[in-house]
């Protein structure tokens, strides 16, 4: 038998631009899958500072808070998470077998969503405490 | 002597032979009709007034020096009317290069054999209009599966995951199936089942999976849509059905699926894939669930 050629998994993601809704849903899905879980060490990093006493750990809050960086990050914190939220409910119903035939507008509807939560948000974040 | 036709009808003979001599003349004239206008088209094409459409073609063979490392071709060829991509890919083979290799049959989408991957979705050649496409016309052979020669691909694995689901009619539920008479199944369950059944192994979906791609053990859309349409038949016993969904129930069976629609969207035949592995997922989880 002759040889055969693998071409790999190279053309994967390499053609994302050719993604479906299906296929776009998944991979942010992923993404902010990960993402939180990331953010889950830093979180626990943060709260742990408790353990030294009180006025440590509000310092620690009252410091980061001020940093600009850390304030745009958390925009991006509540982005990730809300839409993770409502994709996860948008699998919900797949996995119940609902709506299947508009899985992908159901996609655009979380997207379009998280957009307007984040948007409303961003007042809150970057003005920094109260 | 009976047999033989009465003198009177004799007539009637001699008119049908001047009605076939009268069709044999339109016959020759729209044949001559038909040389001027063939004619007229090749002036037209050796004029360069034809359009064509550039078709881009994987390459690939292992036996030819020059062909080892893939590339791509690209040929032109003159568009026609209602051409498929397979209808082009024919052209240029027959025309231009034979050694230009690719699986086809029926062309009518119910034998198989030529899902390809077409300016980046896998679709059959024999259903994909010119027209609809994008120029130039990409044409690769199925991703995920390797390349043995141009668009020919090693369906093998494929082959594989659809018989390691018994892709065939076990009967057991009814005493017609023990006396050995037919087996008559009730409308209901019959729509219910008539998707899946339209599956024609071309390995569209599998393809497009992209959990399939990468763990070579899960047993991919195709195979599981084929065991729905058996473990859904109302005929089919229940410890034939407890048979089935224990090869589902798998690690690598119904659980790989992640929804990511990659297979719904491709199937030729409009199977509604993602639907039939969920409901299966849900099967699964009823057998499994235990109160006490």
């Amino acid at each position: 038998m002759s040889q055969s050629y693998d071409r790999g998994l190279v053309e994967d993601f390499g053609r994302w631009r050719e993604f479906s809704a299906g296929m776009w849903a998944w991979v942010l899905h992923k993404f902010t899958g990960w993402v939180l879980i990331g953010y889950l060490f830093t979180h626990v990093a943060v709260l742990s500072t408790a353990v030294y006493g009180s006025s440590i750990y509000t310092e620690t809050i009252r410091e980061l808070e001020s940093l600009l960086v850390v304030r745009f990050l958390e925009v991006g914190l509540l982005a990730v998470a809300v839409f993770h939220i409502l994709n996860g409910v948008r699998l919900l119903f797949v996995d119940l077998g609902m709506g299947l035939d508009a899985q992908d507008k159901s996609f655009y509807a979380s997207l379009v969503l998280t957009g307007g939560i984040v948007v409303a948000s961003i007042p809150t974040f970057l003005g920094g405490q109260v | 002597m009976s047999t033989q036709l009465p003198e009177s009808e004799r007539p009637d003979a001699d008119g049908e032979s001047t009605g076939t001599s009268t069709a044999q003349q339109g016959r020759l004239e729209r044949k001559r009709a038909g040389t001027a206008e063939r004619q007229a088209r090749e002036e037209s094409e050796t004029a360069g007034e034809v359009e064509t459409v550039p078709l881009e073609v994987y390459r690939y063979d292992p036996d030819v020096e020059g062909k080892r490392r893939p590339r791509f071709d690209t040929f032109h060829v003159p568009l026609e009317q209602g051409m498929t991509v397979l209808d082009a890919l024919i052209y240029a083979r027959d025309e231009f290069d034979p050694s230009l290799t690719f699986r086809h049959s029926c062309r009518q989408a119910i034998c198989g054999s030529d899902a390809l991957f077409i300016n980046g979705e896998q679709r059959l050649g024999c259903q994909a209009q010119i027209a609809d496409l994008d120029h130039p016309v990409k044409v690769e052979p199925l991703p995920h599966q390797a390349v043995e020669k141009d668009l020919v691909v090693d369906m093998e694995h494929f082959y594989e995951q659809m018989r390691s689901v018994e892709p065939y009619f076990q009967g057991g539920a009814s005493e017609a199936d023990a006396a050995g008479e037919e087996q008559l199944q009730s409308r209901e369950n019959r729509e219910k089942i008539k998707m899946s059944t339209r599956c024609i192994w071309c390995g569209a979906c599998q393809s497009s999976c992209n959990i399939a791609a990468g763990d070579n053990k899960y047993l991919g859309p195709a195979a599981i849509n084929k065991a729905y349409r058996f473990a859904m038949d109302e005929r089919e016993g229940e410890d034939v059905k407890d048979h089935r969904m224990n090869v589902l129930e798998q690690e690598h069976g119904v659980w790989r699926c992640q929804t990511q629609f990659s297979c719904t969207d491709v199937c030729p035949k409009d199977i509604p894939l993602t639907e039939h592995i969920q409901e299966l997922k849900r099967e699964a989880v009823k057998d499994n669930l235990r109160f006490w």
